[in-house]
This record gives structure tokens, sequence and C-alpha cells, in this order.
């Protein structure tokens, strides 16, 4: 097929272009403090050992896919128990496990999503935690 | 040859941005829906399908019956239906659009729509729905865009095009049949739990569709210079008499199986649809509507010298189309929700917003169907006269 | 959406289409920590082979009793009262005889049975029709008998509204927290979001944190209260030994809706007394 109107097509895409990257533009210049999620919540402080469930790296880069598999493994599996590398066990469970201790979810978990731009959808349904002064 | 839908008069312009600005308007309160939830349209907790459903189970008869005009095409080598094929099989691949959006702007969660792929259920009909109605859309886009491009290039299809042409015959009785199986499998829906459903599915969708595709031609040789012919619309308005015959006596079946047994669950659907039930009777004079309009349609097809003229065949199609739009598109559906499973009554009537929604698809659909009808036309337009066989 | 994403990726994972990887939750391919931990049921949770309930409506007094019960479930489930029946969400509520059974309607029955208010819920078919129409396994039949649903999975077809014969799923038609006051939320469990299907699940959290579910325990205590037998029983139906089938040897029991082959695991005794 012949291009007809070669040069509309073209300017066509060069607007579609900036509209799709238009995002990353409205950020130029806006430098992106790096998230510092708290874990200073009253529950975390008073941990003998201020550990999470996992180590740290395991939890920053494999969480999510961690909360998918206890979400499997609670709804569909009934299996609500997690026992961690070191034998230490856990109830399964986004609100009353994970934001336990998390308590300040605007500073911990909203931190990081806010900078990566993800907005998980599970507060939807999962009651986030009553944030406390902010 | 898409280039073919970008040149038109200033009427056919008129026409898709009419089109255009209803599937804005659709679409506006699609938006709405989808944030404020199915709680904008008139379902309940009772009555949990609606038009969108409705409207989808009609137009999957719709998309099959395509299949009238290609068995005898192919299979049959009835020459004269060289030209209206194609019409039917682009009409299949507007109406599967429309079903696919029904089904999509019915769904409470539609972002998860993909689960049905990450989760294969076989035992779910709906899977094997999506299955086979994706699969009739590309076998009908295949089809339709090769045989039409060989045309215009005055050689053959392809010669693998032939095997899905077969193919896409049991295809076409397959989404009709897979549809039907959506309802006629579930216990204690006595209205849909009837093992005739998927031959009146098919019956009905044989008579409807054709019914659509002669008013199409039609209205394609009023407005342009390609004439799809006399003997093959008086074929296909043979086709759409006998099976509406056969769809008019399948129904028959039904009420006497209900009325003669005198089982309660099996009277009381046909009760609310045709006469109220305790009190109840929004639906009744649209099941009428349909009941008349189908009768006059058929005195109106079974009379041979009545059908051959075409004004009076063109009338009857529109009755015929309405009485099954009425019946499949909202009756059938509707009419298996109520009574209730504690045999209490919730009437159910579409809102603006859903009904808005509704026109918005139909509009798409339209807006396929024209394009595509565009491209076709003009093609023929250009090769006329020229006799190819596929 | 980037959930589904991942899942995605799952699927073109090889092992994924061949069908391989099965249930155990960590799939041992994330470094040592995953490998190293693992899943399990509690130890205090109550389990069956197969769950079921008998409910005796005969011991249930006054209106206020069954309201109880159903506030009971309601408030620990986060069940939002939109107050009009269109967009209702119900798991667990009450009806009459008539409309509870209408398949086995009874003009002359006395009045005591007529009007006596039926306790309904899901059934937990043993043959369940929602779980065979869902095209994305979201509601599906766990291994001790419940049908549960998964409210992440579901795309809100309600297919499975229209294949259960006992009206037992509610569909989220409007956003359940616009008539959830955020005081009256229980913060220990979820609410749900427009556009999803939801039923009674059996308490399956309750059940595995040792538990009976919240209905049948609401039963108890007023039967405690009012130094009564209790109107609800719930154990394992394949245990011979069990609080369930010892009510269902010793009284005549019916279920609803029988002829239709679900299998309901929920019985009812309509009257008198319970050795009559
Ligand atoms: C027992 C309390 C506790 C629980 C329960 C808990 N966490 Fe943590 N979490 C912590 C602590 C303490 C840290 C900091 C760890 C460190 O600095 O080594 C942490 C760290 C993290 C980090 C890494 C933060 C960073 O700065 O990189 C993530 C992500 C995280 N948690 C997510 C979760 C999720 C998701 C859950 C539930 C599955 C969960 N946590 C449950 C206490 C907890
Ligand atoms: C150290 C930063 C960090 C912290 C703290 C953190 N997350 Fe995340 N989270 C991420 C990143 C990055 C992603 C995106 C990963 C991706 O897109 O693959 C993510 C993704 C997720 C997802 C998947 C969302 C999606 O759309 O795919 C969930 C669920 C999630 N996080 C839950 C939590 C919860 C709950 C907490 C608080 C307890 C938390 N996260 C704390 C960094 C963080
Ligand atoms: C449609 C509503 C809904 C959404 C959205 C939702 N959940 Fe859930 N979730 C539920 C329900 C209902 C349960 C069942 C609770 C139970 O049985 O204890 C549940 C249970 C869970 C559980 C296990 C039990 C527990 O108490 O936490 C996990 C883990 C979980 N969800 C994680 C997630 C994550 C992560 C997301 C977001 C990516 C998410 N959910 C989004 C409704 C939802």
């Amino acid at each position: 097929m012949k291009l007809y109107d070669g040069g509309k097509i073209i300017a066509g895409l060069i607007i579609f272009f900036f509209l799709v990257t238009f995002p990353f533009f409205l950020n130029i210049g806006k430098v992106n403090a790096k998230p510092e999620p708290k874990i200073d919540t009253p529950e975390i402080q008073k941990l003998a050992e201020k550990k999470c469930i996992e180590s740290k790296a395991f939890m920053r880069a494999e969480h999510m896919k961690l909360l998918n598999d206890w979400r499997d493994s609670a709804v569909r599996n009934g299996e609500r128990t997690y026992v961690n590398s070191k034998g230490k066990e856990f109830t399964i469970s986004l609100q009353n496990t994970c934001m336990h201790c998390h308590s300040n979810k605007k500073k911990f978990c909203d931190e990081c999503h806010t900078y990566m731009a993800v907005n998980p959808y599970c507060w939807n349904c999962h009651i986030a935690p009553k944030e406390k002064e902010s | 040859m898409l280039e073919k839908a970008l040149n038109g008069s200033r009427r056919y312009w008129t026409w898709v941005f009419f089109l255009l600005a209803l599937v804005g308007v659709g679409f506006v309160n699609y938006l709405y829906q989808f944030k404020n939830g199915l709680g904008i349209t008139g379902m309940s907790r009772d009555v949990s399908w609606g038009l969108y459903i409705g409207q989808f189970t009609f137009l999957v008869g719709v998309a099959a019956s395509a299949v009238m005009l290609v068995i005898p095409y192919y299979l049959h080598d009835f020459k004269k239906f060289s030209k209206i094929v194609i019409l039917g099989e682009f009409l299949a691949v507007a109406a599967v659009t429309m079903c696919i959006s029904f089904i999509f702007v019915d769904l409470g969660q539609p972002m998860r729509v993909l689960n049905v792929i990450f989760h294969p259920t076989p035992n779910s009909i709906l899977f094997w729905d999506m299955i086979v109605l994706n699969g009739y859309l590309f076998l009908n886009i295949i089809i339709g865009w090769m045989t039409l491009s060989a045309d215009r290039k005055g050689v053959k299809p392809p010669h693998w095009v032939r095997p899905l042409i077969y193919l896409s015959i049991p295809w076409a009785f397959s989404i009709h049949t897979v549809t039907a199986f959506l309802y006629a499998g579930l216990p204690g829906r006595h209205f849909w739990l009837s093992a005739i459903m998927a031959a009146r599915f098919l019956a009905s969708a044989f008579a409807g569709g054709p019914a659509l595709l002669i008013i199409l031609a039609l209205i394609v040789r009023r407005l342009t210079k390609f004439d799809p012919g006399k003997e093959p619309i008086q074929a296909v308005g043979k086709i759409v008499t006998y099976a509406m015959i056969a769809n008019v006596f399948f129904l028959g079946l039904e009420f006497f199986t209900a009325f003669y047994s005198q089982i309660p669950g099996h009277m009381d659907s046909f009760k609310y649809l045709y006469t109220g039930f305790e009190g109840h009777d929004r639906l009744v004079p649209l099941m009428w509507t349909s009941s008349v309009l189908a009768v006059v349609s058929l005195i109106l097809l079974i009379i041979p010298s009545w059908r051959k003229s075409e004004s009076i065949l063109a009338t009857a199609c529109v009755a015929l189309f309405i009485s099954l739009w009425i019946d499949k598109g909202f009756g059938l559906v509707i009419g298996g929700f109520i009574p209730n499973p504690f045999d209490t009554i919730t009437e159910y009537w579409p809102t603006l917003r859903e009904s808005l929604i509704a026109t918005g698809v139909w509009a798409l659909g339209f807006l396929v169907l024209t394009l595509l009808y565009k491209i076709a036309v003009t093609v023929r337009e250009e090769t006329s006269g020229i006799e190819i066989e596929h | 959406m980037s959930m589904d994403r991942r899942q995605f990726l799952k699927i073109a994972g090889i092992s994924t289409v061949l069908g391989l990887g099965g249930a155990s939750v960590m799939r041992g391919v994330r470094g040592s920590e995953a490998e190293a931990s693992h899943v399990m049921t509690n130890e205090k949770a109550l389990t069956a082979k197969r769950w079921a309930m008998v409910i005796d409506v005969s011991k249930f007094r006054t209106e206020e009793e069954y309201k109880r019960l159903i506030k009971a479930c309601h408030s620990i489930h986060n069940v939002p009262d939109f107050g009009e029946p269109k967009d209702a969400i119900k798991w667990i509520w009450t009806d009459t005889y008539e409309h509870t059974f209408p398949t086995q309607p009874n003009e002359y029955m006395g009045e005591s049975v007529k009007e006596k208010p039926f306790v309904l819920l899901c059934n937990h078919c043993a043959n369940p029709p929602c779980v065979r129409v869902c095209p994305t396994k979201a509601t599906f039949k766990r291994k001790d008998g419940i049908v549960m649903m998964d409210q992440h999975r579901c795309i809100g077809c309600r297919f499975c509204m229209a294949a259960c014969p006992f009206g037992a799923r509610s569909f989220n038609y409007k956003d359940p927290r616009l008539a959830l006051k955020p005081e009256d939320e229980n913060k220990e469990y979820p609410t749900r979001t427009i556009g999803v299907v939801e039923k009674c699940t059996f308490c399956t959290e309750r059940l595995s944190k040792g538990l009976i579910p919240a209905c049948v325990e609401a039963a108890r205590e007023i039967a405690k209260e009012t130094g009564t037998e209790p109107g609800m029983y719930f154990g394992d139906l394949d245990e011979p030994g069990s609080e369930v089938r010892k009510v269902l040897s010793a009284c005549y029991t019916i279920r609803r809706k029988p002829e239709l082959g679900t299998e309901p695991s929920v019985f009812y005794v309509i009257g008198g007394e319970k050795n009559a």
C-alpha cells in the first residue's frame, strides 16, 4: 500500500509520541525524593528483634509475590500459617499481619509505591490501618 | 483495501459521524458505570442479567446466520450467492464484535477479563463461549478479507482459505449451540432448562440474521451501484421463511410441555411473560408485540406471491427482526430469572444509562459493518461485470 | 492490573504451560529464603471431610434471635446494608417456608410453620452448579466441602448467580463501603468492592483459627441465655459421631430442592420436638 499523506502520518506519530510520554515530561526537573519507608511504628518498636517476615532484601524485592502466594494459600488452600526461612510462624493475613506491624501505610507502603508509581488495588477491599498521626 | 473506507460521499461521512457520536455517548456512560458499578443498571440480585446479556444472545444468532449463505454457496455450489456471501461474512464480523462488547460491558470487573485465559476452566460454558466467539470472529475476518481481496485482483483466493470456509460452517453452529448451553444447563431455571433450547436458538438465528441481511442488501442496492441481485434475495427470503416456521414451532413445543404437564416451575415464566404473574406484567405488552409481529411476518412470508414482492418481503423482514429481537434479546433472558429461586418476583427494566451503553455498542457494531460494507461494495463496484469463481 | 501482568508472566512460564508446578506455594525459583519457607494449616484449625449444618427452626422463638444470627455474620464480614432489595447483599437471612421450599408447597400447613422464619444461607452443595459454571475458578469447592469465593479472581460475570438454584449469591452492584460506617467495620476482615460476587463461606477464616461459624456461635449463645437447645449445629457429615450426624439420625430433616441433585450440606428440622 502506498503511503498517502506521509507528512500527516508522521506529524500524527509525533503527537502520539508526546502524548504517550507526557507523564515523563511532567516529571522532568522534579527530583523525586528517594523513598524512605518508615519502620517506626509502635508495634515494630515493641519488637525485640526488628525483623520482617523475611530478610529486608527479600521483602523489598519479593513482597508482592509473597502477598500473591499468601493470598492463594489462605483463600484457595485454606493454609493460613506461614513458616519463614528461620522457622518462625506468622499468620497469613494482609490486614492482620503485615499491617499490624506496618500500621503506617502512608509512610511505609505508599512511600515506595508513589515513588514507583504502582497503585496496588488491594485497598479497595482490604481495610487500611487507621493512620495515627502524620 | 482499507483506504476504500476513507473515501466516501457526504452522506457516508454523516452516517459514520452519527454512529461515532452514539459510540461516544455510550462510552461516556460506560465510564460512569465503570466507576460506579453495575448498580446504575436495572439489574438486581434477582434479575442478575439484563439487556446486555440479552443483546449478546440475540447477536450471537445474527453472527451465526452467515452460515446460511456459506452453506448454499460453498457446499451446494449455489452460484447466485457469489455476490451476497461477503455481506453475510462481514455482518458476522460486526455481530461478533457487538457480542464481545456486550459481554465486556456486562462484567463487574472488566480489568480482570483475562482471568478467563489465565485460569482456563473447561467445565465452564462461558470459557468455551469465549473460545468459539473469538475463533468465529477471526475465521470471518480472514475469509471475508481474503476472498474480497482476491476478487479485487480478479484471481482465486489462496487455496488455504477453503478449509477455513468449511471449518466456519460447523463453527457457526457451535457459537449458537454453546451460547444456548449457557442457559440450558442450569438447574433450577426451568424456563431455560430445556433440551430444545439450542435448536430454538439456531432456528431463530437463521430467521433473524438472514432477515437483517435482506434489509441490508436492499439498503446497499438503494444507496450504491452494487446490486446483490433479485434472486439471491428471494433465496434468502425462503431461508428466513423456513427458519421462522421452525422457530415458532419450537416455541410451541415449549408451551405444550409447560402447560400440558402443568408443572408450576415450567409454566411460571411463560405466564409472567405473556399474561403477567401475581400482578407483575411489565413485559406483557412487549411479548405480545413480539408475538403479533411474528405472526404478521409469517403470513407475509409464507404466501409466495407476497414474498416475491420486495417491499412486502422487506416489511416482513423488519417485523420478524423486531419480533425476534424482543423475544430473544429481552424476554428469553429476563423470563428465566422470573420468578426467582424463592418463587417471588422482582421485575426488571433497563435504565437510561444502560440503554445508552447498549445503543453505543450497537452503534459500534454498525460502524464496523458500515466500514466493511463500504469496502466490499467499492470493490464490487469496481469489479462489476467480472465473474470470478472461488 | 499489574497483578494480572505477573500472572501473565507466570502463564508464559513453561512450567505452567506444561501443567507442572503443583499447589506448593513457594516454587523455589526465588532464592534460598523462599525455598526454606513453607505454609501450613494452623494447628488449632477445625477440619472436616465435609462440613455441614443443621438448622432446627423450632428452636428459635423471637425475631430478635434471628436478627442476632444475621448480625453476628454480617458485622464480622463487613456485609453492607443498603436498605433496599435491588442491590441487597446477604450472606445469611430469613424467609418463609413457602419461599424456602417452593417445590414443596402445602396450603394446609399450620400457622406455626407457615409463619415461621427460616434461616437461609449458602448450601455449600456437594455438587455445586456455581462452581461448574465459573469461568475463572473464582468460586471453587475446597477439600472440606466448603464452596469458597476467591474475591481476587472474580470477574463479575454473574454466571454463578444464574446457576445457583438457592439465591445464595449477591453481587456488588454498588461500592459496599458506601453503606458501611467506618466505625462499624471489622478491621480484621476485608470489605468487597464493586463488581464481585459474594456469599457465605461457612466462616473459613474462623475455622482456621479453631472457631465455629459466627452464626452457629450466636445460636449457642442464645441457647445458653434462654436455657434451651441451640437451633444450629455444625460438624462433619463424614464423621458418624459428629454433632450434625447425631441430629440427622435423631430427627426428620429436609433440604432445599434436593431434586436438583446439587446435594446441599444444609439441613432443616422443621418442627416438633427433637426426638419426635
Ligand atoms: C513483625 C512485624 C512485621 C511484620 C508482620 C511485617 N513486617 Fe515488614 N518489616 C518489618 C521490619 C521491622 C522491617 C525492617 C527490616 C529491616 O530493616 O531489616 C520491615 C521491612 C519491610 C520491607 C522492606 C522495607 C525497606 O525499607 O526496604 C517491606 C517491603 C515489608 N517489610 C513488607 C511487609 C509485608 C508485605 C508484610 C506482610 C507480608 C510485612 N512486611 C510484615 C516488620 C514487619
Ligand atoms: C521498598 C519499597 C516498598 C515498600 C516499603 C512496599 N512496597 Fe509494595 N511494591 C514496591 C514496588 C517497587 C512494587 C512494584 C513491583 C512491580 O511492579 O513489579 C510494589 C508492588 C506491590 C504490590 C503489587 C502491586 C501491583 O500492582 O503489582 C503489592 C500488593 C504491594 N506492593 C504491597 C505492599 C504493601 C502491603 C506494603 C506495605 C506493607 C508495601 N507493598 C511496601 C515497593 C515497595
Ligand atoms: C475484591 C476485594 C478484594 C481485593 C481487591 C483484594 N482482596 Fe485480598 N481478600 C479479599 C477477601 C474477601 C479475602 C478473604 C478473607 C478471609 O477469608 O480471611 C481476602 C484475603 C486475602 C489474603 C489472605 C487472608 C487475609 O486475611 O489477608 C491476602 C494475603 C490477600 N487477600 C491479599 C490481597 C492483596 C495483596 C491484594 C491486592 C493486590 C488483595 N488481596 C486485593 C478481598 C479482596
